[in-house]
């Protein structure tokens, strides 16, 4: 088999005191959709930043395409970083610049494309989301929860990365804008061929746009397979986060208090 | 625990722990300040933001601090039948200490907070992490233009302030207290060194370093929501006031302790 996309050995990460990964392992293939589902707070943002060096992991490996990444220098991480493409659970916009310029951010600024190539295939880019060439004059803080989510897609997509992450794309949307999420997702993702992990409590999104699902629990992978076979996965913690019951072995922190 | 000793050792060591990650954070913004690319535009547009919008502040300021200085070194030098000394005293005072020091203050009550605001809306709606995530380095955009900016921008405005300053030394001096028109003039410009002029804009400089450098830093390390970035602001402008102060009274001693 080929070399993995991204593989994560014993990956921990705690910020003082609290232990937030504990261990994680994971690996996700060449044009692999791979899909992390857990609870809100069990360190999903954390392991995705820790892939991207955002944050330093305590301690475990982190490959990215065959190559370590925890150990790397400035120029080699700038280097493996334009591989990347990020859509932000906020969609993190740069409210300072026209929506337009944040979509050719990656391409002006990563790749020192001119302004008015770049800002072609900006508009290129809001096309392929479903937004028209004037939303692009807009600054992001006119914008819905929605739209600014479809241009943190355009702006994830517009390097062309050969992986993409997702944190919880469909959060905070009406059911009928999420579906509008997963489809541009899986179809843009389909364009480019790019290996994508992303991250959701949503399970309709994650049915969607996962060819593998891994669920992380107590800061530790505690199932992965593929998704047809999460609803027979014989795992107690699974069956009840896809039912949403709050009955069962997963106790929510705030029963304890 | 109680302990006081053991109270003032953690607070110092605490404190020292934050000056070095201070200082770290000054050293890398500064190596960027020398590397390419350099971002022209960003500069010149915090340049406007910190000169424009902190003219009226730091000229009000200025002003009124001269004029009530000009009220005061009369009534005091009254006393040894000694009045002339008004315009050469206001002058001295105001570009050796006063202009720099509260402009420099106004200028961190405007700025500092402004930028930590900024910077730390940014860190929390993670558009810090899209930066880096798009490539392009946070310290580089972010932090380097706003150094370049005020170190740059903060002499000119001190020269306004310091001019203005004078003015309003003579407006009391010329208009209120009776001193002779030219005469003012001719004193303040027999009093006024080029040493004089030199530290006020030195100190200038450093106090923009300190505006840009402690907005930076608090805003750039801000974590937890709203309130984060609201006490990233505070800190922001408190540390700001403190550096200046110290910076300024190291540099007085300097400058003008030989003499
Ligand atoms: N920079 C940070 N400093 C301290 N604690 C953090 C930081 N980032 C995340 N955490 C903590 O780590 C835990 C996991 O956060 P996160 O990965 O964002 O959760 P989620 O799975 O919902 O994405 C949370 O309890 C959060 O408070
Ligand atoms: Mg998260």
């Amino acid at each position: 088999m080929s070399v993995p996309m991204i593989e994560l050995t014993g990956v921990h990460k705690g910020f003082g005191p609290k232990k937030v990964l504990q261990g994680i392992d994971l690996t996700v293939q060449h044009g692999e959709s791979m899909v992390i589902i857990g609870g809100s707070g069990t360190g999903k943002s954390v392991m995705l930043k820790c892939i991207l060096g955002l944050l330093k992991a305590d301690k475990g490996s982190i490959k990215v395409n065959g190559e370590e990444v925890t150990t790397m220098g400035r120029s080699d991480r700038k280097q493996v970083l334009s591989k990347f493409g990020m859509l932000f659970q906020g969609a993190a916009l740069f409210d300072s610049l026209p929506v337009w310029e944040n979509v050719a951010f990656g391409l002006i600024q990563g790749k020192g494309m001119s302004k008015k190539e770049a800002h072609e295939i900006a508009l290129e880019k809001l096309r392929r989301v479903g937004l028209t060439p004037d939303v692009g004059d807009l600054s992001p803080a006119e914008l819905s929860g929605g739209m600014q989510k479809r241009v943190g897609l355009a702006r994830a997509i517009a390097t062309e990365p050969e992986i993409i992450f997702f944190d919880e794309p469909t959060t905070g949307l009406d059911p009928i804008m999420a579906d509008v999420i997963n489809d541009l997702i899986v179809e843009c993702v389909k364009d480019l061929g790019a290996t994508t992990l992303s991250i959701t409590h949503d399970m309709a999104s994650a049915r969607k746009i996962a060819d593998r699902i891994a669920m992380l629990y107590h800061g530790e992978i505690i199932w992965e397979g593929a998704k047809d076979e999460i609803d027979h996965s014989g795992n107690e913690y699974v069956d009840q986060f896809i039912h949403g019951r709050a009955q069962g072995p997963i106790q929510m922190e705030v029963l304890k208090l | 625990m109680t302990n006081p000793l053991a109270i003032i050792g953690r607070v110092f060591l605490s404190a020292l722990a934050e000056i070095g990650r201070l200082s770290a954070f000054a050293a890398e913004a500064i190596s960027h300040i020398v590397r390419p690319p350099i971002y022209w535009r960003l500069i010149a547009q915090q340049m406007w933001l910190i000169g424009y919008n902190s003219l009226p502040v730091v000229g009000m300021t200025a002003l009124f601090t001269g004029a009530a200085l000009a009220q005061q070194i009369y009534v005091g030098g009254s006393r040894f039948n000694a009045e002339s000394v008004v315009p050469g005293v206001v002058v001295i005072a105001i570009v050796r200490e006063l202009g720099p020091v509260l402009g420099g203050l106004m200028v961190a009550g405007r700025v500092s907070s402004a930028m930590a605001a900024e910077l730390g809306t940014m860190r929390v709606t993670e558009q810090i992490d899209a930066l880096v995530t798009l490539s392009t380095d946070p310290f580089k955009y972010l932090i380097a233009p706003r150094l370049i900016a005020a170190v740059l921008t903060l002499p000119m405005l001190v020269i306004i302030a310091n001019i203005i300053g004078v003015l309003g030394g003579y407006i009391i001096g010329t208009g209120k207290l009776g001193l002779n028109e030219a005469t003012y003039l001719q004193v303040t410009s027999d009093f006024l060194e080029q040493s004089d002029v030199i530290s006020s804009l030195v100190k200038a400089a450093v106090f923009g370093f300190f505006v840009a450098l402690m907005g930076s830093y608090h805003g750039y390390n801000s974590r937890g929501g709203a309130q984060g970035v609201g006490k990233a602001t505070t800190n922001a402008v408190v540390s700001a006031f403190i550096a200046i102060l110290m910076s300024n009274l190291i540099i007085t001693v300097i400058v003008f302790g030989a003499d």
